[in-house]
């Protein structure tokens, strides 16, 4: 055959190929992978149950889990509970067989009864994950692998609270104090024993933070061999060490960066709709008010809902989101986004601006020469925070509404704000269990102390007809039944423009090429949803 | 000799009670670190609760009170936010700064000192103008950028050198440091350089100040008929004169990279004290600021103690009864 001749080199060159990659191949499955993430924020501590804080909770679910999970758009997902089900006031939870904890003891009901027992007895904890236990009345263990809660009322969201409580091994955190193993102990990996995928290693305050992979893991294997956390609090020196190759995955890189990052062939961005919306809440407790001048003299423009329409029909939220917040947040038209639960699938895009309507409505409540008004606001809190304000000041310019902004440091910010210094303001609402009760309960159900109503509802915003609607919907237990009522609530209160939803927030992290990353609605970096690509 | 001691010690107490009140009045006037720490979600029983746990119900001067008694035993408290004991926190994070602080003060001393004497001998040499001009651009720029730039040339665009972070730490005791292993060095060098630049200039400018005053000094003119060699000359006469403005300098300054070397910390992400104050402040963690500002007045007394005993050995003239500080 005279081909024979020159398919000598030919055949040795795909032979050297095939080496290559062959070699290339074997060299990815031997070699350690390691992931080294820049977090924003450090942990405070590595108790699960200390500190309900995201820096903290994206690093115990991690180590830990809960007896149900969400995945990464917050729809509640089993976890070491197989399945639930609910019965008028009392939940039954039958456990995943065969989970064992990192030391590699069974998991069973006897730690699920010891983490719920342990969470009151937390002390001086600057945040309490009591909140996810509230309306339990007595939970109990029938057999190993079944767990009987039951609540004082019928309390549908007893499930999506589990996740906020992640299972501790009842034998490793057993201890002398009331509490077992103390935050001390844990922080030190005392006692840090979890299901979860990766297991603690070790924690230098201020410079890193490693997990390993957990041998006796339950479910699919880890990836990586080791996670490395280091929290570079330095928006820039977080982009500069992912650009240096310090570290494969960093959150929340600045948004005036993002353009550059993804043209960089080494690394890619990834972006997510979060639930946090941004809103501006207008001060409607009465006719005396801090901010506003140019009204009438004892009168507060913000009780017309004339006034407020216009207000929101002043924004322009396309341009404001496109161009204040760089393309990565999304025009908002209530204050959770649909399809999460409880929102309303006819509040999806945002009101057109209008401001010609927006002056006429000025004019026909009374103020045709509008009114002057300041907008208080956080700086670094939320992206953009200021900038957004500003904007918004703006767009209320042009209609008549001479607005100027307060930006303050967000401690100074919060103090005010709860100490009612504003007539509007801006500020942001993560609504942690993707469910709209959560949001309306904060943000605009009439205050009450003493039931733990409107916690954050500074504007003071009350309707009947929306609380009665939320608190019909608190004690149903058909889900369906319930979102449908919870829509029809968000749709009552947008009618009525009590506060004005701007926009969604995307969560940001920028990566190297190697790696994928799932982002969450929840702005939380799991490193169990980020995994090599060859 | 400890008589001056005592008094500088009883300084010392005054200043860090009177610091430590303004630090009380002033976060009060900030904001609630109630409303920092307790989650959205939480309720007014919630949050009255956190409130009384931390004894920030109580009136603020109660509260002042009640944490002098403590500090009197030398309990400081335990930060709001983390639990942890205020001062253990601090205590942590002190070796990565102290360790930063005398590699960056090293540098610019070993630079800053040759500078200046070369400058202060030849006063008119392109060399000296060089050497000043330098100087004048050391410390007018601001840190951060100086910071930025370092990491942007040489980690991001030649990756020799990692951009943030404190790398692989060696033991002595119980203390971590990076000085001990290559890795260390390597992330330690950029932080290291970013402040000794300014502080480098700085001490050229001294330096070379007090070579200039020293010259035309009788000694070394009586040195130089002598027929010394310039080597001993520069070595023994002038060096052992000058060292004074540079010894005061130096000291000043080093308190000052070891108290406030925040900014820098940031930027490398270096895990010093200087960080954990910022982030301390920025969350109303009371009791961390107190901690780290009563440290801090402590050690910049001390260092000033150090510097006027050091004065009295450099100088014999000096005499520390007398000094009445």
């Amino acid at each position: 055959m005279p081909a024979c001749i020159p398919l000598g080199p030919v055949a040795r060159f795909l032979l050297s190929g095939a080496a290559v990659v062959a070699g290339v191949s074997w060299s990815g499955i031997v070699q350690a992978r390691d992931l080294v993430v820049a977090l924003k924020t450090e942990p405070t501590s590595m108790d699960p149950q200390y500190h309900a804080l995201t820096p903290n909770i994206q690093l115990s679910q991690t180590l830990f889990e809960p007896l149900v999970c969400v995945d990464a758009d917050l729809k509640p997902e089993p976890c070491l509970a197989e399945s639930w089900k609910a019965d008028g006031k009392v939940w039954t939870f039958k456990l995943r067989p065969n989970v064992k904890f990192s030391d590699g003891s069974p998991m069973t009901s006897a730690d699920v009864l010891f983490t719920m027992d342990r969470v009151p007895k937390v002390p001086n904890s600057p945040s309490s994950f009591k909140v996810y236990l509230q309306k339990v009345e007595k939970i109990e263990a029938p057999d190993p692998l079944t767990v009987r809660i039951t609540t004082t009322e019928p309390y549908p969201l007893l499930a999506i609270n589990m996740v906020g409580l992640p299972i501790m091994s009842a034998k490793a955190a057993a201890g002398a104090a009331p509490e077992g193993k103390t935050t001390t102990e844990l922080n030190a990996g005392s006692g840090l024993v979890g299901t979860g995928p990766y297991k603690f290693v070790s924690w230098k305050r201020g410079s890193e933070v490693v997990f390993e992979r957990n041998p006796h893991y339950w479910g699919k294997a880890p990836a990586w061999d080791k996670v490395i956390y280091r929290p570079i609090s330095n928006p820039a020196a977080r982009v500069a060490a992912l650009l240096a190759g310090d570290v494969d995955l960093a959150e929340d890189p600045p948004t005036d960066d993002l353009e550059r990052l993804r043209k960089e062939p080494k690394l890619t961005v990834e972006t997510k709709a979060s639930n946090r919306v941004i809103y501006v809440a207008l001060d409607q407790n009465g006719e005396a008010t801090p901010g506003i001048t140019g009204a009438a003299p004892g009168k507060n423009p913000l009780l017309d809902k004339r006034v407020r329409e216009a207000m929101s029909l002043a924004i322009d939220r396309t341009a404001l989101v496109s161009r204040t917040m760089g393309g990565v947040a999304t025009p908002a038209a209530q204050l959770l986004p649909y399809p999460m639960f409880g929102a309303s699938k006819n509040l999806v895009n945002a009101a057109k601006p209008d401001p010609e309507k927006a002056k006429a409505l000025l004019k026909e409540a009374g103020y045709p020469d509008g009114f002057t008004l300041v907008l208080g606001t956080p700086n670094g809190r939320y992206i953009n925070d200021s900038k957004v304000a500003q904007t918004l000041a703006a767009m209320w310019t042009r209609i008549g509404v001479k607005a100027s902004i307060d930006a303050n440091a967000p401690a100074v910010f919060f103090k005010n704000r709860d100490s009612y210094a504003y007539s509007a303001y801006l500020a942001g609402w993560g609504t942690a269990t993707g469910e709209m009760s959560n949001t309306l309960i904060a943000l605009l159900v009439t205050p009450d102390k003493d039931k733990g109503l409107g916690t954050t509802n500074r504007a003071r915003y009350s309707n009947p007809a929306m609380d009665k609607l939320v608190a019909e919907a608190s004690s149903q237990m058909d889900d369906a039944a319930r979102a449908a009522t919870l829509a029809k609530a968000s749709e009552l209160a947008m009618a009525d423009f009590a506060m004005l939803p701007i926009h969604f927030e995307h969560s940001v992290w920028a990566m190297k090429k190697n790696v994928s990353f799932k982002g969450r609605a929840d702005q939380q970096t799991m490193v169990q949803y980020a995994v090599p690509v060859k | 000799m400890s008589a001056f001691i005592i008094r500088r010690l009883l300084q010392a107490v005054l200043v860090m009670t009177v610091m430590s009140g303004l630090v009380f009045i002033g976060l009060y006037v900030v904001g609630d670190p109630v409303s920092m720490m307790a989650s959205a979600e939480a309720t007014e029983q919630d949050r009255a609760e956190i409130r009384a746990s931390f004894g920030l119900d109580k009136p603020l001067w109660q509260q002042y009170g009640i944490f002098m008694s403590h500090a009197l035993r030398l309990d400081f408290g335990k930060s709001f936010l983390t639990g942890q004991s205020a001062m253990g926190l601090i205590l942590e994070r002190m070796p990565a700064t102290l360790e930063l602080a005398l590699v960056s003060m090293g540098l610019a001393v070993l630079v800053g000192i040759p500078l200046g004497i070369w400058a202060g001998l030849r006063p008119q040499a392109y060399s000296t103008r060089g050497i000043m001009a330098g100087s004048v651009l050391g410390f007018s720029l601001p840190n951060f950028w100086v910071g930025l730039m370092l990491i942007m040339v040489f980690a991001v665009q030649f990756g020799w050198l990692p951009a943030s972070g404190r790398g692989a730490t060696g033991h002595i005791g119980a203390l971590d440091l990076s000085v001990l292993t290559l890795d260390g060095w390597s992330h330690l060098l950029l932080p290291a350089v970013t402040i000794a630049l300014a502080k480098a200039a700085l001490i050229i400018r001294v330096t070379r100040a007090a070579t200039r005053e020293a010259l035309p000094m009788d000694y070394i003119k009586f040195a130089r008929a002598k027929g010394l060699r310039w080597s001993r000359i520069l070595r023994v006469h002038l060096l052992k004169n000058i060292m004074v403005p540079i010894v005061t300098v130096g000291g000043l300054e080093f308190g000052q990279v070891v108290a406030f070397a925040v900014v820098t910390e940031t930027i490398f992400a270096w895990p010093g004290m200087g960080k954990l104050l910022l982030d301390s402040i920025i969350t109303l963690d009371r009791p961390v600021v107190v901690a780290y500002l009563i440290l801090i007045v402590f050690f910049l007394v001390m260092l000033n103690l150090v510097v006027d005993v050091l004065y009295s050995v450099l100088d014999p003239r000096v005499r520390l009864q007398g000094a009445k500080a």
